[in-house]
This record gives C-alpha cells, structure tokens and sequence, in this order.
C-alpha cells in the first residue's frame, strides 16, 4: 500500500511539474475544450510563474495566521487569558464564517488591489483550524505531567516550552495543514481583486468562454492543494519523530 | 527541619486545611493519613506552595519557604505524585535529568547521577535510559517517577499518593524500595495517602487528619494506644488494633535472653508475622536469629501477646 501511494505520489507531482514547465506539449490533450480555434493553453501569462505566485501567497498568509492563532491559543490557555477565550474564539469564527469573497470587498477600498487584501482573506480564513488545534492540544496534556513540571520547579515559561507546546505540537501541525490545504483553493479569488494566481486563469476561461482554461487553472490548484496535503502530512510525521512524540 | 506554622488554606468560604501546626524532624518519614477531602493533599501542596497558604508559614531549616520564587524553592525539595506524571516525549534518563538539568548541572555529573539512580531503582541504565514512560511497566514508571524526585538530592522528597495507582504486589515493592532509598539518601520525607496499612507500614510518625485539621500527630504505636479522637481510633480500626500494634514491632526487639527450641524466625520479622508463624506451627516459642545468623534469643506466644495491648 505503501509503496503505491509512493507511487502515485510521484507521478502527480511528476505530471504537475511537467505540465508546469512545458504546458505546450499537453496542448493536444485540452483541444477537445476549447472552441473556434482558440488557444488550448492558456497564453497571457506563464502558469509556471502564476503557479509559484500562488503558492507563496498562501504561504505567507498561513504564516500569519499560524503566528497569531498559536499566540492566540497559547493566550487563552494560560490563567490569565482565559477571560478572552470567548472573544478570540468569535473572532477567529468570524474570519471563517465571513466569505473571503466578502472580505475582499470590504479590503479593497482599505488596502487597495492586489496582494494585500488577498492575504486579508487568506489570513482570516485560516485562522479557525490553527486556534482550535492549539488549544485542544494544549488543553489535553495530562494535568499529572502539568502537575509534575511545575512540582519539578518549572517556571510557567519553560512549562510551556518544554513540556506543553512539544506535547500539543501534533495537533498544532496538523491545524496549520488544514489551514494551508483549504487556502490553496480558496487563493485563486484573489485574482478577482488583481494578485496573481491560477484564479487568472479560471477568470480568463470565463470570461472568454475557455473550459480548457478552467481545467487547467483548476486542475493545477488541485493537485498543489494535494500534493502540499501529502508534503506536510510528511514533514509533521518527521518533526513529531525528531520531538519523540507518539 | 520542617516547621509549619498555624498553616490554612481557604477557598471563598470553605476552608480546606485549618490552622495546621507540626514539626517534622530531619530523616523521618511522617505520612499523612486520611479521607478524600481532609485536606492532607492540599497541606503537602503548601509545602512546595504549589498552593499558595492563605495564612500561616512553613519553615525548612528555619528559612521561610516564601523567601524565594516558588519555582526556586521546588527545585530544592523532590515532588512525586500519583500516576508518575512522567513527561511522555522525554526518556526516562531525561525525565530523571529534569530538575538537575534546571539547576544548570554539567552534562558528565547529571550522566553519573541518573545511572546512580537508575541503579539504585533496579532499572539497568543500559537498558532503561533510552527509553520512553510509555515503554515501561506500571511499577517502573512509578520508580522512575520517584528517581525524578530525587534527582537533584533533595534534602525534603514530598508525596502525593505515590503507589495509588499501583497493584497490591508492586505497591508492597514499592514500599520496602522506598523504605531503602530513605536509608540510602538520607532524605525527609512527607507522604501523603488515605491507605492507614500504607501508612503504619512506612510512617515513624504519622498525622491524621480530617476536615482540614490534623486531629493526632504520633509515632503509629500511640494512634493504636492512645488516640487523641474518636475518628482517629475509626481511622486506625477498632477490630484488629492489637494485630497492627503487634505489626509495629520487630521480633529482635521483643525477644527474651535464651535459647530453647522451637522454630527459627529472623529478628526483622514483626510480632504480627512470628505470631501467624506460632499459629501456623501450632507451636509455643520461637527463636529468634540475626539475619546474619546471630541467636537473639527467644519469644513465647504470651509474651508476644502481651505486646499487643495498650
């Protein structure tokens, strides 16, 4: 099982990239979509360079949205913040709860087009999984190994370092990958609101009647939300290892 | 060496521990017996000021324990609880290492100290070091629980409970392990559990207490004889007093000079045991022998008999 999967992973990320850096010779495959001779490839722009925009977008957006819903989860599990857990937690519903589509419109006219309010968007929606994560994997570290650190004479702060944070990071990990999964997708409305994307392409197969280029721009996004899935499912299993957590 | 002083704890109008006073001596083993909800656990917790007292002080040494952070102060006193508390993600050697390790000890010294440890619990540090909690036997987890207490040799080692969760035959090796280690290390050390065989089996004092205040405060032998309350002698039980008395005693302690026949029992034995052994043999004296062989002379079952009354 294994081994197929090793398989199947390969050949994904393999026809991806092919498709990524010479999109012309899978020309043939997407002339059945397209009608009146118009161009099965889409030819505004390099899919390779739009590909690596989003990507980046959404890495920086999961980045900031890591920080605070971490610091956030942290906050609200500690004595003292716990009189905000209700307040962040209807902060953080709300970034999920609100379209990103809507955030976009209400960012626009603030932060003006382009990549800002896109990272808006994706930051806010990110948010939910990460904050809930962290405070379920805070909150589950047995109270005798809580009770045992602080008899043991650790300070609050190295309590946290070394005992809760490397015990919840399981459950703060895979928060972040949902976050990041889901925003792969949800980055291409960015291109509504000019940053650069596949959502281009989806638009631009819209707009001119092209379902070879919706394929293409949708096809491509799928398969970095899948293939970045599988990436992180790895490189968690990897750190939970090097951290010695079951 | 441990003094507390009119220490309470009240949370809004319940008052959990109230106007406690005692003095532990330097190497004993003082257990602190009694029902969920007497107020015991919450008493030990003061000690380390895991709780915060709401009044009163402890002393250790004649320095009041408020002088430094609390943290500080936990570094210097051992802390074992019920269910280990081990930190999963950490092997056993670093589990053991924790306290040392906060204390800024060199690597080679923290080294020679868990192996000297690991040792000392029969754990083969070749074998058991590198390895994780969830990895050991529910007994060896309780030891390595232990170790960490002591890790840092602490002049105090507080316990919560430390064998609750264990089965009757490790807890009872646990017990005798814990008895030795308090040879071995010198250590002072407070217990807190509801188990009154736990208690008369380690304590050479022993306080009881209930509703937060600690009715007697005695070496186990005067809670049999002369108890201060009536739920001391409730706590203690009235049925088999005169056995548990007979318990407290070692047999090379009670033996009369002479040397006549009968069955050979070895002077660590208590009257409790020569007296099931009589019962066993159907026979009327013992002699009683050094473990290294020594005669100690002998015991008749009147004279252990008449141990067994106040």
């Amino acid at each position: 099982m294994r081994s197929l999967a090793n398989v199947l992973r390969a050949a994904a990320l393999a026809a991806l990239l092919a498709f990524l850096l010479t999109p012309q010779r899978f020309a043939r495959l997407f002339v059945p979509f397209t009608q009146y001779g118009a161009p099965p490839i889409y030819d505004q722009g390099n899919l390779l360079t739009l590909a690596l925009a989003q990507l980046g977008t959404v890495l920086v957006a999961a980045a900031a949205s890591s920080l605070v819903a971490v610091s956030l989860g942290i906050l609200v599990t500690r004595p003292g913040g716990a009189e905000f857990l209700p307040l962040s937690r209807t902060l953080v519903n709300i970034g999920q709860t609100f379209p990103p589509v809507a955030v976009l419109a209400v960012a626009v006219p603030l932060v003006g087009f382009g990549l800002r309010p896109t990272l808006i968007a994706l930051f806010a929606y990110g948010l939910l999984p990460i904050f809930e994560n962290t405070i379920v994997g805070l909150r589950t570290v047995p109270a005798a190994v809580l009770e045992a650190a602080s008899g043991m004479g650790m300070s609050a702060r190295q309590r946290l370092q070394s005992v809760e944070l490397p015990l919840a990071m399981p459950l703060i990990l895979e928060g972040i990958r949902l976050s990041l999964v889901i925003n792969v997708g949800t980055a291409t409305i960015g291109s509504t609101v000019a940053a650069k994307g596949l959502g281009e392409v989806i638009i631009a197969g819209l707009l001119s009647n092209n379902t070879a280029f919706i394929l293409q721009g949708g096809l491509v996004t799928g398969l970095m939300a899948v293939l970045l899935y599988d990436a992180l499912v790895g490189l968690e299993r990897r750190i939970c290892a090097r951290a010695r957590i079951e | 060496m441990i003094t507390i002083e009119k220490l309470s704890k009240r949370y809004g109008a319940t008052t959990v521990v109230d106007g406690v006073s005692m003095e532990i001596a330097r190497n004993s083993l003082t257990v602190i017996v009694g029902t969920s909800g007497s107020g015991k656990s919450t008493l030990l917790r003061m000690v380390n000021r895991l709780v915060e007292p709401s009044s009163g002080r402890v002393l250790i040494e004649g320095r009041d324990t408020r002088e430094e952070p609390a943290h500080l102060l936990r570094r210097r006193i051992g802390y074992a609880i019920q269910g280990h508390g081990l930190f999963p993600h950490r092997t056993v050697a670093e589990n053991i290492a924790t306290v040392p390790r906060l204390l800024g000890w060199d690597d080679a010294r923290i080294r020679a100290r868990v192996a000297e440890l690991l040792r000392a619990f029969q754990l083969d540090p070749a074998l058991y070091a590198g390895q994780f909690p969830h990895q050991l036997s529910g007994g060896q987890q309780q030891r390595v629980g232990v170790a960490r207490a002591l890790a840092a040799e602490p002049a105090v080692l507080l316990m919560d409970e430390p064998f609750g969760a264990l089965d009757p035959i490790i807890r009872a090796k646990a017990q005798e392990d814990l008895l030795e280690v308090r040879q071995r290390f010198g250590t002072t050390i407070v217990l807190v559990t509801h188990d009154m065989d736990e208690a008369f089996r380690l304590g050479d004092h022993v306080a009881v207490m209930s509703e937060g205040r600690v009715l007697q405060y005695d070496r186990p032998a005067a809670l049999l004889t002369q108890p201060a309350d009536p739920f001391v002698s409730r706590m203690t039980g009235m049925a088999d007093r005169a056995l548990r008395l007979l318990a407290l005693i070692p047999a090379g302690e009670a033996a009369a000079p002479g040397a006549d026949g009968g069955p050979e029992v070895v002077s660590t034995a208590t009257l409790r045991d020569v007296l099931s052994e009589l019962v066993w043999r159907g026979v009327d004296s013992v002699r009683v022998v050094d473990p290294d062989g020594r005669p100690r002379g002998r015991l008749t079952v009147a004279a252990i008999l008449a141990r067994g009354r106040p």
